[in-house]
């Protein structure tokens, strides 16, 4: 499919919410041979997901044959690179000339009643040309999705916004990530206060940290498949929390932790990876886990994890070092997602089952998909977050 | 039985076909000018709606009074959680006509905006970056075509004359840019949100964005053509009135002689019912496709009308629409029903051994007559009293109808008055006869002589109504255009250096500056006006103050148009609110052909309630041989664009030509109801014709030409047109009057002085002689070549 098709495929699925539902066929694409048969859903996630432009990508990749996928990007988008080290804070802001970003924050709470809680904060951008532009002439878009879930609900909001005209954007000093009256601000990245609202909720927390932000895959360089693709990746999962949610009952007082993401890319992922598992996980006794697993139907599925020492110390572990099995699932949104699972990472003597806090903690976004806090039991404890994308 | 009874009642027609042709025509013109006339009418409806969901439907609005709203207020309220979507509109004209211009930025659009759902469809980054994309139907991108625009879209479902763009995109074109015209507040909003008042206190909240307004604007344009549909139809069910008569009088021996045979009554009157209703459903799926032709005929002129006098996107073709057909049906029926009650309640009641010889039709009864009279005054009580105490539109129509429903049934006792009159001066046997004979005639006459009174004062009345109108907004035109050039600049820095450019020119610059705003809770347009001699001596002004300009000039007092006058009661003296402070009305000033209140303030005050006014429009006082000169020097020696001026007798012709094109249909429709008028008299004249040889054959043979009492006959029709046509004049004229001084002022909100054209008179005089003569030709050709056996044979037969 040539590239016009992405952009239409992509961006009508970003916005034609109705149209998802049924589980969006390429019908925008003439000759539709890219994802004819495929749901958007599966038809190719990058990393944590797919989101709006990607999602076409995959076809050229496809055509190409996995060996030639970095030089099939089109429209001159930059490439990640190995051996590229980060830069602080100017990576904290926007890489205008790669496909797609995003700025993606997960907290697990406790309320001041004893309850868990848990939320999302995100902000993604996607480029249709790898350039900036004055005004609406920007060709920079942007995204929001907000999650809070508790032990019995889950409640969702999303935001749109064009570039350029200041409705949403990035700084990366003083650190301000920003979508209508959504922000992550504050004077620097491990310090900042995180806001969102829907119709029926709301909250405000601060986050704060003294430690380093923790490079994934080889020095944040993240490999995404057996072919090769790769996004730039870094976390800070060590945050500490305390703040406010708004729930229809009133406002509940929470504390807890919160881990961010930071990723951009302009690759696709193989035609045959579906979709995506993906988990954070926070021991009790202060470790952290990243760990995902890329569904792929032509193959063994390709996993990839970081174990992170309560100092911030990442070691990386190849495919097949993690393991990722559903032991359970929920019907939700007509569809039956995985909602228990046994995740293994032998090297570190980790097996645990790890448990949904609220099943149907299903994000009915423009692009749907399941995202929740969970906990785990078994050779270890903990709380973390649980994302999963493809499932039909 | 009831087959055999069928068959006989059946074999009338077939013995008879022009009396049916008759019936199924009369039937069929009158459905097909009800249901043409309510194709429009669903049709223009039609397209407002499409054009109000187009920009957001019903949602609030917030908007910014005498100006548009900076995007910067747009990202304020984003950025304090107001779920809003910026609208940017503006006009795109050419020689081709004028497009509206909507920008949305689709991202947050709610997506039942027309175009949104298109735009998603193609791709996004083509609609969002230079050059962009326009968006229209197919009708509008080949009027886009001819200006040099974008590329354009063709899609499905967008409304007519309207054009979708990127926000960006439109900005560019309009020369628009950091401007947002309105913001559609979207259905779903998060859980706090701070007062409107706190992040943009210059923006105010309306309840519908949407072109409510337009549906209200145009209701009385519609409301009047309604109520031509209706009078065609009223005109039209006389003459299947009368043919359904002729018919059941003319088959009263076969009734009679079914009834002896054994068939009920009730069986008889069912078969006589399920006739006329076949009838009623061929006639009217002939009229539905007769009025479809129709409408398509006059739609393009209604839709230039509607653009032209209320910005209203109609387009020039028409759509399908299962309703007006149903319609179309149901008054088909609904008529027949109404023009066939009585004879059918007489069928019913019809005595077994009732005599075999038809009654006179036409038995002059003195108490039909009183009965009409007393009806007729009883009507002229109710318009009388529609006008003392109503008070609407509706109230002015109601007069209307019972007005001319009065005079119609006042016309036989009227006439018969004046055959009286002239029967008693009456010279000679024939003269004598002649009279007398016409008066016999009359009651089978008046219902056609009634269609064509009303058909002759409606004419009369709308005739005087639109010259009057045109007269009055001629002389209206050359006073209110008295500068003699009109130029607009792009920009504010633009217009100063215009200025200056001019200054030396000129003899006098004068600001044409506006904003629209909202008063008394409706929009409105405030001029500024500088202190000129200008407007001293031509504004038309219908009351004011002493020293009323003076005070304008020093910003104490405005000036209001008529419309606004009337709507809120105002009078010189009294205080008006305004954005910024009430002000005292110094005068009141004619403004035909505007839909909105219009208040004039003294420039110097519209910029200090308005800082930001856009300083783009002036007039030029130039002597007139300088006219070219100045022209000139503004597009060669200051590089004005020539578009972007316009001379005084530019905008009135292009005025006129809107005036004109107003009332092309009024004019069309006209026509076809005197028609109607005219086949109602030829229809009676041929029922009449058939009875009347009775009557005739005692004066042929004492001697009279077939020739002569054919000449005679023609005569007395062209007597009875001409009769009727005397008493038509003050009907039409009083007609005239309730159009000019009620239904305009409730309507338009304007009344105009009445002028009397007896020229147009004489025409349409001539015009109904000419119709009522062209009618009675063939029966009296008929008449004058009747076999004289057949004439004998009155003397013979039973009867």
């Amino acid at each position: 499919m040539s590239d016009k098709g992405l952009k239409r495929l992509s961006l009508w699925t970003m916005r034609k919410g109705q149209r998802r539902s049924a589980g969006v066929r390429d019908s925008a694409a003439p000759g539709g041979r890219v994802g004819a048969a495929r749901p958007i859903g599966r038809a190719g996630t990058l990393l944590r997901w797919t989101v709006f432009l990607l999602v076409a990508c995959v076809s050229t990749a496809n055509s190409q044959g996995f060996a030639g996928l970095g030089t099939t990007v089109s429209d001159d988008f930059a490439v990640p690179q190995r051996n590229t080290p980060f830069t602080f804070p100017e990576d904290h802001g926007p890489h205008p000339a790669y496909r797609i970003e995003w700025w993606y924050v997960t907290a697990t709470l406790t309320g001041a009643d004893g309850r868990d809680y848990g939320i999302q904060w995100t902000l993604f951008r996607s480029a249709l040309r790898p350039e900036t532009g004055p005004g609406w002439e920007d060709p920079q878009v942007w995204m929001g999705h907000a999650g809070l879930t508790t032990p019995d609900a889950h409640f969702v909001a999303e935001r749109f916004a064009r570039g350029g005209v200041g409705q949403a954007g990035v700084t990366a000093e003083p650190f301000n990530a920003y979508i209508d009256e959504w922000r992550m601000e504050g004077p620097s990245l491990s310090d900042v206060q995180l806001t969102a609202q829907g119709s029926d909720f709301a909250y405000d927390l601060q986050l704060s940290t003294d430690k380093p932000f923790v490079p994934q895959g080889d020095e944040g360089y993240s490999v995404k498949s057996g072919g090769g693709q790769a996004s730039y990746y870094y976390s800070q999962p060590f945050y500490e929390v305390t703040g406010t949610l708004t729930l229809p009952s009133g406002p509940v007082e929470v504390t807890g932790n919160a881990w961010l993401d930071r990723e951009w890319s302009s690759q696709p992922l193989s035609d045959t990876q579906t979709g995506w598992d993906w988990f954070s996980l926070v021991f009790d006794s202060g470790e952290r886990l990243m760990g995902f697993r890329l569904r792929d139907t032509a193959g063994p599925d390709y996993t990839a994890a970081t174990w992170i020492t309560p100092e911030g110390d990442p070691t990386p572990f190849p495919d097949g070092a993690f393991a990722a099995e559903p032991l359970g699932e929920t019907a939700v949104a007509g569809r039956n997602v995985p909602t228990r699972w046994r995740v293994q990472l032998p090297e570190r003597d980790l097996d645990v089952t790890v448990e949904a806090l609220y099943p149907s903690s299903w994000m009915e976004t423009a692009f749907p998909y399941w995202e929740g806090p969970v906990s785990f039991t078994g050779s270890h404890t903990g709380r973390g977050y649980l994302e999963m994308t493809g499932y039909e | 039985m009831r087959r055999t009874a069928l068959s006989a009642l059946w074999s009338h027609w077939r013995r008879h076909p022009f009396q049916l042709l008759t019936l199924i025509l009369g039937l069929a013109l009158a459905t097909a000018l009800w249901s043409g006339v309510q194709a429009i009418n669903a049709e223009a409806r039609a397209s407002y709606a499409a054009a109000s969901e187009a920009v957001g439907g019903t949602r609030p609005v917030l908007v910014r009074e005498g100006g548009d709203i900076p995007q910067e207020t747009y990202i304020a309220l984003r950025r304090a959680g107001w779920q809003v979507t910026p609208i940017v509109e503006g006009w795109l004209t050419s020689e081709a006509g004028r497009v509206r211009l909507v920008g949305i930025d689709p991202l947050t659009a709610p997506p039942d905006i027309a175009a949104a759902g298109t735009v998603l469809e193609g791709e996004i980054g083509d609609f969002f970056t230079p050059p962009g994309q326009l968006i229209a139907s197919e009708t509008t991108a080949e009027r886009l075509a001819e200006m040099d625009l974008p590329p354009v879209i063709t899609a499905e479902g967008i409304a007519p004359s309207l054009a979708f763009a990127d926000i960006g995109i439109a900005q560019g074109l309009l020369g628009m840019e950091g401007q947002i015209t309105r913001l559609i507040v979207l259905d779903t909003q998060p859980l706090t949100t701070p007062p409107l008042s706190d992040i943009a206190p210059k923006l105010t909240r309306r309840d519908s964005g949407g072109q409510a307004d337009l549906a209200r604007l145009t209701d009385s344009f519609h409301l009047n053509l309604t109520a031509f549909g209706l009078l065609s139809f009223a005109v039209g069910l006389f003459i299947v009135h009368g043919a359904i008569a002729l018919a059941f009088e003319q088959r009263r021996p076969v009734f009679r002689t079914l009834r002896a045979l054994g068939l009920p009554a009730r069986d008889l009157t069912l078969l006589l019912i399920t006739e006329l209703l076949a009838f009623a459903l061929v006639a009217g799926a002939l009229g539905v496709a007769l009025g479809y032709l129709i409408a398509a005929a006059l739609l393009p002129d209604v839709a230039a009308t509607l653009r032209g006098l209320y910005g209203a996107p109609v387009e020039g073709a028409l759509a399908f629409r299962p309703a007006w057909w149903a319609a179309g049906f149901a008054i088909a029926v609904a008529g027949t029903a109404a023009a066939s009650a009585g004879a059918l309640w007489k069928i019913a009641r019809l005595p077994v051994l009732a005599p075999a010889r038809p009654r006179a039709w036409a038995m002059a009864s003195q108490a039909t007559l009183w009965a009409q009279l007393a009806a007729a005054g009883a009507l002229g009580a109710l318009s009388l009293a529609a006008i003392l105490f109503g008070s609407g539109l509706v109230a002015g129509f109601v007069m209307l109808g019972a007005l001319l429903l009065a005079a119609a049934l006042l016309l036989p006792a009227v006439l018969s008055g004046a055959l009286a009159l002239a029967s008693r001066g009456a010279k000679g046997v024939l003269a004598q006869w002649f009279w007398a004979d016409t008066r016999q005639q009359l009651p089978g006459l008046s219902l056609a002589l009634m269609a064509l009174l009303l058909a002759l004062a409606a004419n009369i009345g709308v005739g005087t109504m639109v010259s009057s109108f045109r007269l009055t907004f001629t002389g209206w035109l050359d006073q209110r255009l008295a500068s003699e050039l009109y130029v607009t600049a792009e920009t504010n820095e633009e217009a100063e250096r215009m200025v200056a450019f001019l200054e030396p020119l000129a003899d006098a610059i004068l600001p044409i500056w506006n904003v629209e705003a909202e008063i008394l809770g409706a929009p409105a347009e405030i001029f500024g006006v500088a202190d000129h001699a200008t407007y001293r001596d031509h504004w038309p002004l219908l009351s004011a103050l002493p020293g009323v300009w003076d005070s304008v000039a020093a910003g104490e007092a405005v000036l209001v148009n008529e419309q606004l006058a009337r709507r809120e009661r105002l009078s010189p003296g009294d205080r008006l609110m305004l954005p910024g402070g009430a002000l005292t009305v110094g005068a009141v000033y004619s403004d035909y052909g505007n839909p909105l209140a219009q208040v004039l303030v003294g420039v110097d005050e519209l910029v200090r309630r308005f800082p930001e006014v856009e300083r783009l429009g002036y007039g030029l006082r130039l002597a007139p041989d300088r006219l070219d000169a100045v022209r000139t020097a503004l597009v060669d020696d200051f590089g004005l664009p020539p578009d972007k001026m316009i001379d005084q007798q530019a905008i009135k012709a292009f005025s006129m030509q809107v005036f004109d094109r107003t009332f092309t249909v009024t004019g069309a429709l006209n026509v076809l109801t005197l028609a109607v008028a005219g086949f109602a008299i030829l229809t009676s004249l041929l029922t009449l014709a058939a009875m009347r040889l009775p009557q005739l054959a005692p004066a042929w043979a004492l001697g009279l030409t077939r020739g002569r009492l054919a000449r005679l006959e023609l005569m007395r029709a062209l007597m009875l047109a001409a009769l009727t046509m005397v008493l038509a004049v003050p009907v039409g004229l009083v007609l005239a009057w309730v159009l000019l001084a009620v239904i305009n002022v409730e309507a338009f909100g304007w009344r105009l002085p009445m002028h009397l054209f007896p020229r147009d008179w004489a025409v349409l005089g001539v015009l109904a002689l000419l119709a009522a003569g062209l009618a009675s030709l063939w029966p009296a050709v008929k008449l004058a070549r009747v076999p004289p056996s057949q004439l004998l044979k009155v003397f013979s037969n039973e009867r």
